[in-house]
């Protein structure tokens, strides 16, 4: 299919069908490429006591020999040499990872739900997991600090229902669970989704057709559904797992001191110690990491499709 | 009622004998989804070995019959015996049925081999004896060298095959066939329906069909059950179906056939037959050679196939039943056969259907010739119901 319409459009040179395709890549180019390849020269450079604060700047053509001998890669050399990026970038990956695996924990089931709920009710399902969007995000993870905080409105409930001692508080703002509930909180439609849009498509005549061979509903969850809905679940993964590693806003407005992520540090770097070119060394690295699954991404809906 | 039709020529025909014992009961099933009735207080008598179809039209019930013998629905009434064991209740997954879905539901995520697996792998069967009835199912239906590849790699009738293989690998005591080769076409779907009736044979298992196309149900069928609006209209062998339907719905469904609406005028034997009934269908006079029990005065009506009506353009000797004058209308020609549609004077058309049997491609008989129509006493038959 996609060959002949490939072979095609090689066959009829039509402006048209041209700009369609340059129109997007000259988009990436002005917005993902420029903006990189930026701060990509940014994180060669020194840093300098300077507007911008950092040298060389550009001199003009003559001096483009000059200009590049003094670029290298020691900013990057001291990402590895400090420990705390290290720290950073592995925490990170934690939170990422294991927030992701909770988001699936909670989102499968609730997309299987919605997926086997009346045809009737589905569109208003779909209506109530987009429902959060419509206020800001930021406002809404402020929302879980009111919450969340000693005498807030998780303590107030757990006293007045009686679990929790009244002269008790539960400890979990500026800690990794509040991270953890902020993240899964926010994430989770981005989880959902994906989930019940592929789990939805799915034959329900699959699950009797397994029935009807002799095997059992819990079995036929693992020997159908799930394999069938795996498209779906590595979507949902990636779609949170990508931003999640470079989550800033959330770690820094519910975590404590000691919540140590990549985004935090970037901005650290950039706004507190103004190390601009170790900042975009931070942020290249970050790129580079999140490249490959998003490559594995690719691939595997490639093979799908 | 039905006249005798000679002497039934099939060995099998468990039915017939009061002994027996039936392998399938349908008792009193009723099924009804909120207000609406699918299946109305339905008792039907399946045998071994039998290949049984439910015919009707869309919306008749007898997918919800099939489901309910499957386990896919529970009856609100009534029971489904198994063997004279009563399989209300037992989830799917422990009935002794297997079913080939009308979209054949292969599980796109798995090789041909591993849906053909499917089944057995839930039974927990060694790994040598999976592999082995891998191997026969293959071999049954042809697809050996399509083992490694995925459904979505093959054409609709090697779908239909694996479906098939697939339902068959775990021997089931009763297949269960959902509309089977509604998406073949037609030249694949008469190669299958051979191929169906040769491995029902041979495998000596109980098939139940389930299907809208008269044709395919008269070809595969040791009995057919017509149903229409969740009961069964009649249960017979495809012949007494089509040649001794008993009510105007199963001679209308199954083929082509002419009805006349008529008043019985006589029962008694005008023409020394014994049980010859007569009938005056507006003008039209009909004796009919059959036991009935119509009495005078009754509404009937009265059937006849169109290959039953002779066709002729020369004025029969006696033209006071059994006939009609009519002029030539149309002209079905369906190159073994050609339809003639006769108009009568009021405007009713009567169909006479006749066997091209000499090559010729002008016909004795053409549009707007007048005509007329007879047929003998024992060609037709009276519908009380």
């Amino acid at each position: 299919m996609a060959s002949v319409s490939q072979t095609q459009a090689a066959n009829t040179p039509n402006p048209a069908r041209w700009l369609v395709v340059v129109v997007p890549y000259l988009w990436l180019l002005l917005f993902f490429a420029a903006p990189f390849l930026i701060i990509f020269k940014i994180s060669l450079s020194d840093t300098a006591i300077a507007m911008p604060p950092y040298t060389p700047v550009f001199p003009g053509f003559g001096a483009i020999r000059d200009y590049i001998s003094e670029l290298d890669f020691e900013n990057y050399l001291f990402l590895t040499e400090d420990p705390l990026y290290i720290k950073a970038y592995l925490s990170s990956l934690r939170i990422a990872v294991i927030s992701t695996f909770l988001l699936l924990l909670i989102g499968y089931p609730m997309a299987l739900a919605m997926a086997r709920a009346p045809s009737s009710l589905r569109p208003t399902l779909v209506m109530l997991v987009i429902l959060p969007f419509w206020t800001s995000f930021l406002i809404r993870v402020y929302a879980w600090i009111g919450i969340l905080k000693p005498d807030g409105l998780l303590t107030l409930l757990l006293q007045t229902t009686g679990l929790l001692d009244p002269n008790e508080q539960i400890q979990i703002f500026r800690t990794d669970i509040a991270v953890f509930i902020g993240i899964v909180y926010s994430y989770l439609p981005f989880m959902v989704l994906p989930l019940y849009s592929a789990l939805e498509k799915m034959d329900n005549t699959l699950l009797e057709a397994g029935s009807d061979l002799g095997c059992p509903p819990w079995k036929a969850f693992w020997k159908i559904t799930f394999p069938l809905s795996l498209p779906g679940v590595i979507a949902g993964s990636m779609i949170c797992f990508i931003p999640i590693t470079g989550e800033f806003v959330i770690p820094d407005l519910l975590g404590g001191a000691d919540t140590l992520m990549i985004g935090k540090t970037l901005w650290t770097e950039f706004f507190g110690n103004r190390d601009w070119p170790l900042a975009s060394a931070v942020a290249v690295v970050l790129l580079i990491m999140l490249v490959v699954p998003i490559a594995i991404f690719q691939n595997q809906q490639k093979k799908v499709v | 009622m039905a006249k005798s039709l000679g002497p039934v020529k099939r060995k099998f025909s468990p039915w017939t004998d009061p002994s027996a014992v039936p392998f399938i009961r349908f008792e009193n099933i009723t099924k009804r989804f909120g207000d609406f009735t699918a299946v109305d207080n339905l008792t039907l008598d399946i045998y071994e070995r039998e290949f049984f179809s439910l015919l009707g039209p869309s919306g008749c019930g007898k997918t919800t019959l099939m489901r309910m013998l499957a386990g896919f629905e529970e009856p609100t009434e009534g029971r489904i015996l198994l063997q004279g064991k009563d399989i209300s209740g037992v989830p799917p997954y422990r009935r002794p049925t297997n079913m080939m879905f009308q979209s054949y539901a292969l599980f796109p995520h798995m090789t041909v081999e591993k849906n053909i697996a499917f089944g057995l792998e839930q039974d927990n069967l060694p790994k040598g004896e999976i592999a082995a009835r891998i191997q026969e199912m293959l071999k049954l239906v042809k697809l050996e060298s399509f083992a490694r590849r995925k459904p979505n790699q093959l054409s609709g009738g090697q779908r239909q095959r694996v479906a098939l293989a697939r339902s068959l690998a775990k021997r089931p005591k009763v297949l269960l066939l959902d509309e089977p080769l509604g998406a073949l076409d037609k030249k694949l779907r008469e190669e299958t329906q051979f191929e169906l009736m040769d491995i029902q044979t041979n495998l000596g298992l109980t098939f139940l069909i389930v299907t809208h196309d008269q044709e395919e149900a008269m070809t595969v069928s040791d009995r057919i059950a017509v149903m229409d609006r969740g009961v069964i209209m009649q249960v017979a062998t495809p012949a007494e179906i089509y040649e001794a339907p008993n009510s105007r719905y199963v001679a209308d469904f199954i083929g082509d056939i002419n009805i006349l609406e008529g008043t019985v005028s006589t029962t008694e034997s005008a023409l020394g037959a014994p049980g010859a009934v007569r009938i005056d269908c507006d003008g039209v006079a009909v004796a009919v050679e059959q036991e009935c029990q119509a009495v005078k005065g009754d509404k009937v009506a009265f059937a006849i196939r169109p290959e039953k009506v002779r066709i002729s353009p020369d004025q029969p000797a006696d033209t006071s039943f059994n006939a009609v004058y009519g002029e030539v209308w149309d002209i079905g020609y369906l190159g073994d056969f050609s339809v003639f549609l006769v108009k009568m004077a009021d405007g009713r058309i009567v169909r006479a259907a006749q066997a091209n049997v000499s090559r010729l491609v002008d016909r004795p008989i053409t549009f707007g010739d007048m005509v007329w129509l007879t047929w003998p006493l024992d060609a037709g038959l009276v519908l009380t119901r």
